[in-house]
Formats: C-alpha cells, structure tokens, sequence
C-alpha cells in the first residue's frame, strides 16, 4: 500500500522547505506553537539570537577568494567556502588518498581514518622532498632534543643507552642465527 | 622568510626558506608577527592526532602583528596599525558570525563543516598557514583582527587571541552561580585561566585536578584554588563526590581534550592506535562527578571521531552539556577590560620566550613538559629589536 505521508528525498532537499513557518503544517496541527518559550536557550550568551536562522539563506556572501590551487571541500556543504587556506595543496600518494578520503561525509570513518593514513605517508613522502631539496631531515633538532639534552640529560643519556644496547643486541642475534643458517646450508 | 615548518609527529623545524605570504582575497591582510604562542592544542597536532595536518604547514593562531599590506576591501585596519589577532577566522556575515558565534563561521573553512577556519591548524580547520612565522596572511581582516588598545602589554595581547577567552568561555558555558563549585579537569594555560575566570561568575569553590604536580603548584597561587594530583587521590570521581557532601559539583570543565592521561584503556585507543577522537578520560571524568542537573562545558580539543564518553550517565544524570571554539571576537571587549583594570594578568602564565629559530626546543619543552614550562611564547627576530 502506498504510504502518504512518505516524503520525497529529492523534494526535501529544496531550500525552500527549511525554517519556512509559512510553508509549516501549524495550521493542521492542534497547539502548534503554544509552548514555544523565548527563554528557554542553552545557548544564551554564547549564541547571540537575533533571528539570523529564518533568514540564514540570503546573508551577502564576501567575494569568493580565486580558486588557484586544488582545494578538497567536505561533501557536507555545497562547494569552497568564500576564503580557505592555500597552504600544501594535496600532492603524491597521500593527495590520493585525501582525494579519495573526501568522497565520504565527514560523518564515516571512510572519511577520516584514510587522511590520518595520508598524513603518515605523508611524513615518507616529506623525507624523499627533503633530500630532493639537498637538505637533509635532523630528526635530533627537528624533535627539539637540544632542549632534553639541557634539562633532562640524566633520563636522555640513559635512555639513548637503553636503546643502543637494544639495537646491539638485536644485531648480535641476528648475526648469531645467520652463522646458523649458514652452517646448515653447507 | 622564517617560520616553523611541521614535519611529521614530533618534528618541527625553523625553515628560513618559505614564502612570504600573499593577499589572496580583497579582505586580506599580511601582518608582521611580533608575538606568536604555543598552544596546548597545537601540541595534539604535533603529536599527531589531527587528521589532514599536512607536512610542510605552518601551525600557530595565538598571535599578534603589525598590519604590512591591505587588500582593496579592508576598511577598519591602517598599515601599521598593532592588532591581536582571534584564531578564528570569521567573515561576519553568515548567519553564525551573525549569532556571534564567530568559532562557527560558514565561510572559511572549506574541508570541514563543524568548526570555523583557524590559523595553522590543519586542514581540517581551512588549511591556513598560521603565525609561527615573521609573517602571516589574515583573511577577513574587517572582523578580527582588534587594535591593541595603548597600555596593554604585548604579552598580555598575544595571550588574548586564545588561551584567556578559551579559558573565560570555558567558566562562561558553565553557567556558574554565585557560591557553586566548579571543578576544572586540567592544569594547562586554558585550565588556569578558567580556575581563575571562575571566580569572576562568583564560584565559591574552585577545585583544580592534574597530574603535573609543579602546574598545580602554580595554579593554586595564580587562582587561588584547591589542586589535586589525580595520581594522588585513588579514584578522583570519590574524591570529588566525597569532598562535595557526595553530591557532586555544580559545574565540571573539561580544559584537557584529547591528550588526557590517567587511564590506560582511553590512552590506548586514544592516543596511541588512535582508534577514537582522542583519550577523554577528562571528559569522562567530568560527566561522573557533576551533581545530577548539573552543567559539563567543554573547551577540550578532541579529533573528529567517535570519542568514549559514558553518554548514559548524562541522560541518568540530568546533564547539561555545553562546548564550543571560543567566540574571540564576541568576548575581546569584556576581556580587555578585565585585563586594563587588572582583574586578569594573563602574562604572568608566560614561562618561557624563546626566538623564533627554537621553535622545535619550543615544542618539546612544552610537549614534555620541561623546565617548569607552563606557556611558551615565540619572537620572530624583527621584533626582539
């Protein structure tokens, strides 16, 4: 049987249909309205009312900042907004998977757990830019460790030998079983 | 020029080789960066929990500036004029800004819906380079930008583009009545600055809870508060219920965010892996030591995702939740007034100002938090003069 009051997806879409009293059922609703309280606002002071929501479609836009680089925008709104940052456009893999990550709402997991896994290909992708560039990555001054050494030192110094003596081991094992294979093999 | 160029999770460097900045847009201005903080929330992009921060980006939006060039539309600025900058960017026209809420503008940041742009904070706050620099682009220069009234110190100025109104909304959103007790989860510049707001909407009891023990020191002289080590107390939600006649407080404040410590599980999925919007063991806590009825406000940064909160504790318990981005803009007047009669010294948060050109030993004294540090301040080299 064919439901009625089913709306229609595309028709709900229209702007039109959004805070429009006049266009509103109050008329066929018993008490529409009679309990609606000025007052009661969570949101007061943060939010200043002024009736800005009924009118929210024909606020005047600022000009539009010229579209010169790729910029991705959420598929929440209908396109850029008026300004936006021009600071590392996408590139590389990881502009591939922002592109791709950017089909999706910011409302899934599809959206934002592939830009987390773009912004750590992007760190290799920063790597191989570097040494393009002739200068080679510090990572000791690029962490700030000037700072450790000068107020931390004791814990730094010990935790620099924790980790040589880890590495050493590792390596002494390795060396160790690759004599064993060796040995089997002849 | 000089600015700080991100590289990766936990590294930063002072690159002298990026571009000066350009006017993009007719309501654009390049300002020359005089002061330039290190924020709390910067420090979850460093760490890596904001998802689309890009390598090669330049982070900070806690700064002030002189006023270098304009674009043809800029009417309330002159070249040279000294401004604090909000780390909002705001048109002033959409139906938000209009609603003074300035942290929701709808025309600056194109890659995410839910917040505004913001200086230097990822793409997902607009992909704007930020004032970590000598120089930065100021979009929508007509709203934000506000002069630095004559008197006002420089560093009190810097320290009003975020961390005092974050720290003041942080009070206001609590509703505080007179004689309520507000307990603030989180001892870091926000948290102190809302120990310390919240006695200006006439809380009679301010309780500050950390785990850094030389921050509690500090807040309990700068806001003349109680402050608990949470390491110290066993399982904090008795503690507070204990110490509030077992009702709970009236107002908790969550002023951590998602780089909460003191509980393993949160840490895990929140920090480390991270599978969630980030460790809300703060949130969490406040939502189960406020009293039923009572009021949870959120200043706390936490990434996109979903986020582990017991949400059914809120229904039970009657809670109201409120949160937001600081309105900068909404808030500068009262601000500046509490600041020039002396109600609020903000500089005196300031631990540390170092050159531009450490902006790394910046960011891992503040990360690690060494030497004491409670704020870090950078100064680009023009204006150490």
């Amino acid at each position: 049987m064919e439901n009625r009051n089913k709306p229609e997806p595309d028709k709900a879409i229209e702007a039109d249909n959004d805070r429009n009293i006049a266009n509103s059922p109050k008329d066929h609703i018993p008490g529409w309205g009679i309990d609606a309280n000025p007052e009661n606002d969570p949101t007061y002071p943060m939010k200043n009312w002024n009736g800005a929501d009924y009118q929210r479609f024909n606020y005047d836009k600022p000009t539009q900042q010229p579209i010169d680089v790729e910029v991705l925008h959420s598929i929440e709104r209908p396109g850029v907004s008026r300004v936006f940052g021009t600071s590392t456009p996408p590139t590389g893999i990881s502009g591939a998977i922002r592109r791709w990550a950017f089909k999706y709402s910011e409302s899934t997991y599809l959206h934002w757990v592939p830009l987390v896994l773009a912004d750590r290909v992007n760190v290799i992708e920063g790597y191989i830019d570097d040494l393009k560039h002739g200068i080679v990555p510090n990572p000791f001054a690029e962490r700030g460790w000037q700072a450790e050494w000068k107020y931390n030192r004791k814990s730094l110094v010990k935790n620099v030998a924790i980790g040589v003596a880890i590495a050493g081991a590792a390596v002494l094992i390795m060396k160790q079983q690759n004599k064993k294979k060796k040995r089997y093999v002849m | 020029m000089l600015a700080m160029n991100f590289r990766g999770p936990f590294r930063v460097r002072a690159d002298r080789n990026r571009p000066y900045p350009e006017i993009k847009h007719p309501q654009d201005a390049i300002v020359r960066v005089t002061r330039s903080c290190i924020c709390g929330s910067d420090l979850h992009l460093y760490h890596g929990l904001v998802p689309d921060t890009r390598v090669g980006m330049t982070f900070g939006h806690e700064f002030t500036g002189v006023v270098e060039e304009l674009g043809s539309a800029v009417t309330n600025l002159k070249v040279g004029d000294h401004v604090m900058v909000p780390f909002n960017i705001a048109c002033g026209a959409c139906p938000f800004c209009q609603q003074q809420l300035f942290g929701n503008c709808h025309e600056s940041n194109p890659q995410a819906t839910a917040v505004a742009g913001i200086y230097g904070y990822s793409h997902t706050a607009g992909g704007y380079d930020g004032g970590q620099a000598e120089y930065v682009r100021v979009p929508y220069a007509n709203v934000g930008p506000t002069i630095i009234p004559q008197g006002m110190d420089l560093d009190d100025a810097v320290l009003l583009t975020d961390v005092v109104p974050t720290g003041y909304q942080a009070a206001e959103m609590g509703g505080i009545q007179k004689g309520d007790t507000v307990v603030v989860f989180g001892a870091g510049p926000v948290g102190i600055m809302a120990a310390k707001c919240a006695w200006l909407f006439g809380a009679g009891r301010v309780i500050v809870i950390d785990h850094i023990d030389y921050r509690l020191e500090f807040v309990r002289n700068y806001a003349q508060c109680e402050a608990y080590n949470f390491k110290e107390l066993g399982d904090v939600v008795v503690f507070l219920k204990k110490t509030t006649g077992w009702f709970g407080a009236d107002v908790c404040i969550d002023a951590v965010g998602c780089d909460a410590a003191g509980d393993a599980f949160q840490s895990l999925v929140g920090r480390k892996l991270p599978l969630t919007g980030g460790s809300a063991t703060a949130l969490h806590w406040a939502i189960n030591s406020v009293k039923k009825g009572g009021i949870v406000s959120i200043v706390g940064v936490y990434g996109p995702l979903d986020t582990l909160v017991p949400i059914g504790n809120v229904v039970n318990k009657g809670i109201t939740i409120r949160a937001n981005q600081a309105s900068v803009k909404r808030l500068l007047p009262t601000l500046i007034d509490h600041v020039m009669s002396g109600r609020l010294n903000p500089k005196a948060i300031i631990s540390h100002r170092l050159p531009l050109e450490e902006v790394a030993e910046g960011y891992h004294i503040f990360s690690a938090k060494r030497d004491n540090c409670i704020k870090p301040v950078l100064i680009p080299p023009h204006a150490r003069a």
